[in-house]
């Protein structure tokens, strides 16, 4: 159904709306520097509240201090030690210092899914580029630090060991496209999750609406549900980008498979 | 054939991907309750494991269903 209906650009003959409308970028403040575009968007806008949302959760909840916190400070506290633990289970006491990075990177695409879920918000991380913009640096990032710490021997992370002699050509190409690929991994998984399940819950509103009063109830049902799942799902891709970031950032570090 | 209704087939049969994501993500919850009555104290250790896996398999369905839409608005 969502196919058939995104196919028709704008819902037309059926009436129903098109589910991809949401994912539209208007621009706020038009603007334009040296030829390019660079208006301020309902994107950018949503980006800004995220790290606003964020900030000040983090400020407020942190400004007590108090050595038995409260409940806010508890949460606070818990992000803190939820990050903490990941980076020192996945990367050892030698990727701590790493840690603001990783928890900036936490924070930031949970505070952009969660925003999300709030009816009639955008969604940033469900635009392709945004989260290969995130991809990306982290890619980048962990190469560089790769090459920093072990110099052109961290080229040998692409020669697998303990392999027959022979084979070696084969896997070291294959090693080095699977380590190419990882952006592209990580920043489609994030974008794919988000935009199917805002699409998803669209079609359902859209039913919820078409069956009316008398039929409406069971689509209405599934959608509550489904919600539920969407929140789960926005927490776990934000978890999951941390956790693969930290897995490479522990690749590039240590170097073993 | 037109062009329309061969990149709506197109895009139907991408969504097929998604029979992957449904077989994976039965199968890792399935061992991991398999796994956690037989030995229910060693369960709490792998959750994390589990969302994990639960995530990279459901990630590789929606590869398939990015193919769909690009089919749909890109060409």
């Amino acid at each position: 159904m969502a196919n058939e209906q995104a196919g028709e650009h704008g819902g037309g003959s059926t009436g129903m709306p098109d589910p991809m409308h949401q994912f539209e970028i208007k621009r706020i403040l038009p603007l334009e520097i040296f030829g390019v575009d660079a208006s301020f968007t309902n994107a950018s806008l949503f980006m800004v509240l995220a790290v606003i949302t964020a900030s000040a959760f983090l400020l407020m909840s942190t400004s007590g201090r108090s050595l038995v916190p409260g409940r806010l400070q508890s949460v606070a506290e818990m992000a803190y030690e939820f990050v903490a633990n990941m980076v020192r289970e996945n990367v050892g006491t030698a990727g701590m210092k790493y840690f603001p990075f990783v928890f900036s990177l936490f924070i930031f695409i949970l505070a952009c899914n969660m925003l999300g879920m709030i009816p009639y918000t955008f969604t940033v991380t469900s635009h392709i580029i945004v989260t290969f913009a995130l991809a990306a640096v982290v890619f980048i990032g962990v190469t560089i630090i790769g090459f920093a710490r072990h110099g052109i021997g961290f080229l040998k992370f692409f020669v697998p060991s303990g392999v027959p002699a022979a084979l070696l050509p084969l896997l070291v190409v294959i090693e080095v496209i699977s380590y190419l690929t990882r952006p592209i991994s990580l920043s489609v998984r994030l974008f794919a999750n988000m935009m199917a399940g805002h699409t998803m819950l669209k079609v359902f509103g859209a039913f919820v609406v078409g069956l009316g009063a008398l039929g409406g109830w069971a689509p209405l049902g599934f959608m509550v549900a489904f919600t539920g799942l969407e929140i789960l799902v926005a927490f776990l891709q934000a978890y999951v980008f941390a956790i693969l970031t930290c897995i490479y950032l522990n690749d590039a570090i240590h170097m073993h498979h | 054939m037109e062009a329309e209704a061969a990149k709506l087939i197109g895009a139907g049969l991408a969504s097929i991907a998604l029979v992957g994501a449904g077989i994976g993500i039965g199968t890792i919850f399935g061992n991991y309750l398999a796994g956690a009555l037989r030995n229910p104290s060693a369960a709490q250790g792998q959750f994390a494991n589990l969302l994990l896996g639960f995530a990279l398999a459901e990630a590789t369905g929606l590869f398939g269903l990015v193919v769909a839409l690009i089919i749909l608005f890109v060409f």
